[in-house]
């Protein structure tokens, strides 16, 4: 690992001003917020990551999970994702943000890593993770050695020709089905982004994750006061039952009145380079009677851009009979 | 919490080297590997046997935070931890990850460095009554914490009683994980987790056991829930 100088900084202010000192908020950044650490620190030790200087914002007031004034839930950027699975009004309200948390990492994981770090989760590409091998994500120009290479976990969705590195978070997953917004304090002051603009596909630029620039720090999210009425749920498949990244997951949010679907969000992970949100799946859905027919029609649609790499190809049926098992479970009990 | 509960001799704890606090133990003549090894460093390579064990006698924990501070390399900040209610004094380098600190800086081994990236427990302590991973967090950012280890939650003769049931159930074979299990399965006792065995497997999945002692660390759990 290399040096690096610790800072603990007393106010979002004091963060915002150290961050805003670094050339890039994108990789190879050289200045780092920490808060669980179980990513950079992580990526540290690899040199994947190689800050020279690493702000420690745990003692900011960020942990907090209250209501939002207009109705919804506000989540602090440090509440831990243990804290967010296990609070009541999200049990309740976003059970599909608690299954996808509680499907994610080990319970000591999820007691460290926040709900702002896990929306920043790097990919678990094997190359990007490993600087002997060519990573256009980690060195820009150098190449993929995914494409070709290892690529069984990784993304059929949102890819290009120099990245297929996959988005392993199941959080993010839950969060775009539910529309969430992130409040970012920057520079310029504060703004809320939802969820869905946040993040960028890699295109030729696989380096840059997302829209934050130097000096932004995120310190909340915030979720959409419920529909009354919404069934929502997660479901994650993956190598072993416990432990592991998705192979494929789908995060449903959805209404139904009798066997009418009125409205539908659908999400998936494991499967995009980003957290993947599935207008197409949603528009077959919404209007339509639930059977399973409507749900393949809808699975189908969901991934008819996909793009397998050499060993990814499973991954196009799996993640439809993910999304049809997923819609035929949250709305049984509807 | 006292157990009734005690290993019949030394050699049935499920982690010798917990024994290693030289604060905490009295010189016995019975000298362990680490004990042996760390002495002759101390002591330097030409020492033989018995000032090795002369030496371990006098090794008290300020002498080992001296030695710590005069190691610090340049970056080093001041840090006070306080791990199992005692207060710690150290210059760190900010790299020292917890699990370190814990190993190398206040010489309580009995926290493990397994895959020291978060994917197998071994690691597992306290930070302020939660369980997490010693080595995915940096000992800098935990003066404001209360940091328990395996030695903090029992010792030989007053066994905690998740130790006195591993101890009981045989719920390790080689012994590596064993801290780090058992420092997850007491945070367990106060984890919102169900009563069946497929429950505590749940909570337990983020500690790898390589030998394959999980049936009988599920049992360890188990009987100490149901006495709760």
């Amino acid at each position: 690992m290399q040096t690096f100088q610790y800072q603990q900084s007393i106010t979002v202010d004091q963060a915002v001003q150290a961050g805003a000192r670094s050339k890039t908020a994108q990789q190879f950044a050289d200045v780092r917020f920490i808060a669980g650490g179980t990513t950079l620190v992580d990526l540290m030790k690899l040199d994947v990551e190689r800050p020279n200087q690493v702000v420690d914002i745990n003692t900011l007031p960020l942990a907090k999970i209250e209501p939002a004034p207009g109705g919804g839930l506000v989540i602090g950027a440090l509440a831990r994702n243990s804290a967010v699975a296990h609070h009541p009004v999200v049990q309740r309200d976003y059970a599909v943000l608690s299954e996808a948390l509680l499907s994610g990492a080990s319970p000591q994981l999820r007691n460290m890593a926040t709900t702002a770090g896990n929306l920043l989760q790097r990919t678990r590409c094997p190359y990007f993770r490993d600087t002997a091998h060519a990573c256009n994500k980690r060195e820009p120009g150098t190449g993929c050695s995914a494409i070709g290479g290892h690529n069984r976990m990784l993304a059929i969705l949102g890819t290009s020709k120099d990245c297929i590195a996959s988005n392993p978070s199941d959080q993010n997953v839950a969060l775009t089905a539910l529309e969430a917004t992130i409040q970012v304090q920057g520079t310029k002051g504060g703004r809320s982004i939802p969820i869905q603009d946040f993040y960028l596909k890699p295109g030729s630029t696989p380096n840059r994750e997302n829209i934050l620039e130097p000096g932004d720090l995120i310190v909340s999210v915030t979720l959409p006061a419920p529909v009354p009425g919404t069934q929502s749920h997660y479901l994650k498949l993956r190598d072993r039952a416990a432990y592991e990244f998705a192979l494929a997951s789908a995060a449903i949010v959805i209404k139904t009145n009798g066997s009418r679907i009125e409205r539908a969000r659908v999400a998936l992970g494991g499967v995009g380079t980003v957290p993947w949100r599935s207008r197409e799946a949603e528009h077959v859905l919404e209007g339509q009677t639930a059977n399973a027919a409507t749900f393949r029609r809808a699975a189908d649609a969901a991934l008819k851009d996909a793009q397998p790499a050499s060993e990814n190809g499973f991954k196009v049926e799996l993640a439809k009979r993910c999304i049809v098992r997923t819609l035929t479970g949250s709305t049984q009990s509807a | 919490m006292a157990t009734d509960r005690k290993p019949t001799s030394a050699n049935d704890l499920p982690e010798q080297e917990q024994n290693d606090t030289p604060s905490q133990q009295p010189l016995s003549p019975r000298v362990s590997r680490r004990f042996f090894l760390s002495s002759l460093g101390a002591a330097g390579l030409a020492a033989t046997a018995s000032p090795v064990l002369a030496a371990t006698a006098t090794l008290e924990p300020a002498v080992m935070e001296q030695e710590s501070e005069a190691a610090a390399p340049a970056g080093a900040i001041p840090v006070t931890l306080k791990v199992n209610g005692k207060s710690y004094p150290l210059r760190l380098d900010p790299r020292t990850t917890l699990l370190d600190c814990l190993r190398e800086n206040l010489n309580l081994p009995g926290t493990k460095k397994g895959c020291d990236h978060g994917q197998c427990g071994a690691c597992t302590v306290h930070v302020n009554g939660q369980r997490v991973n010693s080595c995915l967090t940096f000992a800098v950012m935990h003066s404001a914490d209360e940091i328990t280890t395996i030695e903090g939650i029992g010792q030989p003769g007053h066994l905690h009683p998740m130790q006195a049931a591993f101890v009981e159930h045989d719920g390790y074979q080689c012994g590596y994980c064993t801290s780090g299990q058992i420092m997850s399965a007491v945070a367990v006792l106060s984890e919102p987790v169900g009563p069946s065995d497929d429950d505590v497997k749940q909570a337990m999945y983020g500690n790898i056991c390589r030998c394959g002692a999980y049936p009988n660390i599920i049992a360890a759990v188990q009987t100490v829930r149901r006495q709760a």
